[in-house]
């Protein structure tokens, strides 16, 4: 399972990347992409139940007030219906080259979700358009963080499957340490236990070259059976003492959050989530501009050269495993003093997880980890969104949920196809094995 | 780290584990400290299981109210401390393995089911611990990770469920079909994430998860389906099961083990036979140690990915036969009772071997059988129980730790014999 190469090579091999989809696949896609549309422009444009639909874009504590919006559904789901028709055909019959086709991906994504909404709210009520965004935003945020963590993790060669246990441990700390010694060492508490499981990690990694998917799962299960001991030991029976630590509010920024829509979106949250775009940026542009982005990519990818030219490659691992811990457990800390400020038994309930897919959806890339992550965070608000509202057909809340993971399930199949992560993730630098 | 031997392990060099430290052999007691000094798995496995205890007994006592209120007053009655721990640690012991193995106190009974209880519900939860071990054990072997198995047991409890309770046939063909239909479902739902591996490249890491949510909430959206769920629609629970389709008892109604043990013990023969007998183990096996050898020996890879998995999710199928027409005879959401996750410490705990599969899903049953009676008898919380899980299972993977901690001698054994590759793999 080591690097294909040896000290006597001077040639690296390189596997070759299947460039560009099949000419097979690129049909599916196309023909998908079509049936969507037709879909749009003739199912939902015919039965929604009133004319219009009517879109409501004002937030509580919003200064400004934006006028409703009231669309006509019909036309509008025919044009969308349209669009995505002749994305299809251009895809059938020129083909987007595999980046655009991300873009694409995500357009007619964005615009399938519009048309939904106004076929949805047509029944008389008002979509609320700014909180929806709001809400998907809040519960996207524990997932990019996450996946965050994952990134920091896995760009320099390490698998973390144990972004759940890391969120878990992060959340139970935050909870604790909230109600003991206040919100803010709840916060210090949880990217300590995070940080703490991410060296757990990196010293079975990297020291005793346990094999990793192997052991993210049995840290996963080792911080579930901890927690929830914990819990039963510690707090079910005095929860007002020791599970009661309160929650942080939205903070709305001074006039930044009321600006219309991106205002109460993105300015009227809490403090973890503004730390989230701090660090989403951060690792964001370090990654690709700073000295130590490009020696956590060379580590991730070719650790042998990385070594020959002097970086210290263990140690950076350690480094950026500890660091994308201490992320993951700020993740956690969203679930309990970010929200409902509370901890219950396995309160991430496998968030970490959907974590892990967004850092392999998005491609190793903090830009694309976020986009998925914000997929999964409008899901989830949609499906809350759509039990006000009063669609022509109810759809079930349970198959709404599984929509998300369909998307992916097809998304990593069709779109995104033989994802390549960064080639060293997962494989134990020994010095001088090459 | 300072140098490599050949295996891809490090070698130890830290000043006071080496071999210096370990004396000369003389005569049998010698040769004797000699195999318990050497890193025979056997040995690794029980140094493995000693250290997680320790580590659990540290956990029990810093938790236990009694030692800490001792602990208050250390230095007046230092004996004090000692005593309520060894009280709350041997306790809490003691009850898992009441639990799951003997109650000495029934013996006076004389009551064979009240004697025999403990160990019968140890079978209970091996057995699905068994079926879905030896479908992640499967999928290691080719290189593989079923993270799905909890998604293909609940399909399995669907299809399974469904014909146990609607269709009503004669006493053994019902629950032949009924176990039949179980191990299509988790064929399917496996076979689908093989599918999307073999064509597309997809990875099944991310698809088995995927797929565990997509089944979860096709569960929940059943339980709420007239003729899906029972009457009179106010629960998210299905009819019960036909007797006719339940896995008859093995000792007897009072005792809850049937013969879907039974059933296990042949699916572990079977999949040894096919891993370490059949062509197509071969084949699996050559494609999970080295794809590129496979591909060069005319070994389609595509084709050996689906066929493993479907036998992947036939077997996490029967973990969920073994639930829904055994233990728990009703269709409920959280029907794999998380032996979906479970199966994969257990097949670590095997060491990717059927046999070792088995006999981890036996310990790990007693473990979960002894938890309902230390949630009982102690005050010690029953989640102890996945912390020992999860210790055994992280020192088993790491020999070296285990070596450093006990300073064993290095030497051939001690490798994990699981081959699970990293995303690219």
């Amino acid at each position: 399972m080591s690097a294909p190469t040896t000290d006597e090579e001077l040639v690296v091999h390189h596997k070759v990347v299947q460039v560009g989809p099949s000419r097979a696949r690129q049909t599916a896609v196309a023909i998908a992409l079509i049936v969507i549309g037709l879909f749009v422009a003739i199912v939902l444009a015919s039965t929604g139940t009133h004319p219009n639909a009517k879109f409501g874009f004002d937030a509580g504590g919003a200064r400004v007030h934006v006028p409703t919006l009231s669309l006509p559904e019909a036309p509008f789901c025919i044009v969308v219906g349209a669009l995505i028709v002749l994305a299809g055909i251009y895809h059938l019959v020129r083909g987007f080259t595999p980046a655009a086709m991300r873009w694409v991906g995500s357009a007619v994504g964005v615009l399938f979700l519009l048309a939904f909404l106004a076929w949805a709210g047509t029944g008389g009520r008002t979509v609320q358009f700014t909180s929806l965004l709001q809400q998907g935003l809040f519960l996207a945020a524990p997932l990019i963080l996450g996946a965050m963590g994952g990134i920091l993790c896995e760009r320099s060669g390490v698998i973390n499957v144990a972004i759940e246990g890391q969120m878990l441990a992060g959340a139970f700390a935050g909870a604790l340490l909230g109600t003991v010694a206040g919100l803010f060492a709840g916060i210090v508490a949880a990217i300590v236990v995070g940080g703490l499981l991410g060296l757990l990690l990196a010293v079975f990694a990297i020291r005793f070259l346990v094999n990793q998917v192997i052991l993210g799962v049995v840290l996963n299960v080792l911080a579930l059976g901890l927690t929830g001991y914990l819990f039963d030991a510690i707090m079910a029976n005095n929860s007002n003492g020791t599970d009661n630590p309160g929650f942080f509010g939205p903070a709305k920024v001074p006039l930044l959050g009321d600006i219309p829509v991106i205002g109460p979106v993105v300015f009227d949250q809490n403090y973890i989530i503004y730390a989230m775009y701090v660090i989403v940026i951060v690792i964001d542009v370090a990654l690709i501009r700073t000295r130590w982005g490009l020696r956590t990519r060379a580590v991730g990818e070719h650790p042998q050269a990385a070594d020959t030219v002097g970086i210290n490659v263990l140690r950076l691992r350690y480094q950026n495993v500890v660091l994308g811990g201490c992320v993951a457990g700020l993740a956690g800390a969203l679930l309990t003093i970010g929200s409902v400020g509370a901890f219950t038994k396995n309160i991430s309930s496998g968030q970490g997880f959907i974590a892990l897919a967004a850092v392999i959806f998005g491609r190793w890339t903090p830009r694309g980890a976020l986009g998925a992550a914000l997929l999964f965070g409008f899901a989830g608000a949609l499906q809350s969104v759509l039990s006000f509202l009063n669609p022509p057909l109810q759809i079930n809340s349970n198959l709404l949920g599984m929509l998300p993971y369909v998307v992916t399930i097809f998304a990593v199949a069709g779109l995104v196809g033989r994802v390549r992560a960064p080639a060293a993730d997962g494989e134990p630098y020994v010095k001088g094995s090459a | 780290m300072s140098e490599q031997k050949a295996g891809g392990e490090p070698a130890v060099s830290t000043p006071e584990s080496g071999s210096s430290k370990i004396e000369t052999p003389d005569g049998g007691a010698g040769r004797l400290r000699e195999v318990f000094r050497s890193d025979h798995p056997a040995v690794l496995t029980i140094l493995a299981i000693v250290a997680a205890v320790v580590i659990g007994s540290i956990l029990i006592i810093a938790s236990d109210q009694a030692t800490r209120t001792a602990a208050s007053y250390f230095t007046a009655a230092p004996m004090d401390t000692f005593s309520a721990a060894w009280h709350a640690v041997s306790g809490a012991y003691v009850a898992i393995f009441e639990g799951s193995i003997l109650n000495p106190s029934s013996l006076s009974s004389g009551d064979t089911a009240t004697i025999f209880g403990p160990i019968s519900e140890t079978i209970v939860s091996a057995t699905p611990l068994i079926f879905a071990g030896l479908s992640v054990t499967l999928a290691f072997r080719a290189g593989l990770f079923n993270i799905g198995a909890q998604g293909q047991i609940l399909l399995a409890a669907i299809f399974a469920g469904y014909v146990g309770f609607s269709w009503h046939l004669p006493v053994v063909l019902h629950v032949i079909v009924a176990v039949l239909a179980g191990i299509l479902g988790g064929a399917l739902w496996a076979g689908l994430a093989g599918v999307l591996k073999a064509k597309t490249g997809a990875h099944e890491v991310i698809t088995t998860i995927m797929l565990n949510y997509v089944a979860l909430g096709l569960i929940q959206y059943l339980l709420g389906v007239h003729g899906f769920q029972a009457k009179p629609y106010n629960q998210a629970i299905s009819p019960p099961v036909d007797h006719n389709a339940l896995y008859p008892h093995l000792f007897g109604s009072a005792l809850r083990a049937n013969v879907a043990f039974l059933v296990a013990i042949a699916a572990t023969v079977a999949v040894a036979w096919l891993l370490g007998r059949s062509t197509f183990g071969f084949r699996l096996r050559t494609v999970g140690a080295n794809q590129d050898a496979a591909r060069t020996a005319g070994i389609s890879i595509s084709r050996v990915y689906i066929v493993v998995m479907l036998i992947v999710g036939a077997l996490a199928g029967l973990a969920g036969s073994a639930q829904v027409l055994g233990t728990s005879p009703q269709v409920t959401s959280d029907i794999d009772a998380g032996f979906g996750f479970d199966a994969i410490t257990v097949s670590l705990l095997g060491r990717g071997s059927p046999i070792g599969t088995f006999w981890a899903g036996m310990l790990f049953g007693a473990l979960r059988a002894g938890s309902v009676q230390l949630l009982a008898s102690t005050n010690t919380p029953s989640d102890l129980v996945q912390v020992l899980q999860a210790l055994i299972v992280l020192f088993i993977a790491a020999p070296g730790l285990v070596r450093l901690i006990f300073r064993l001698r290095r030497g051939a054994g001690g490798q994990t014999a699981v081959v699970a590759k990293g995303w690219n793999g």
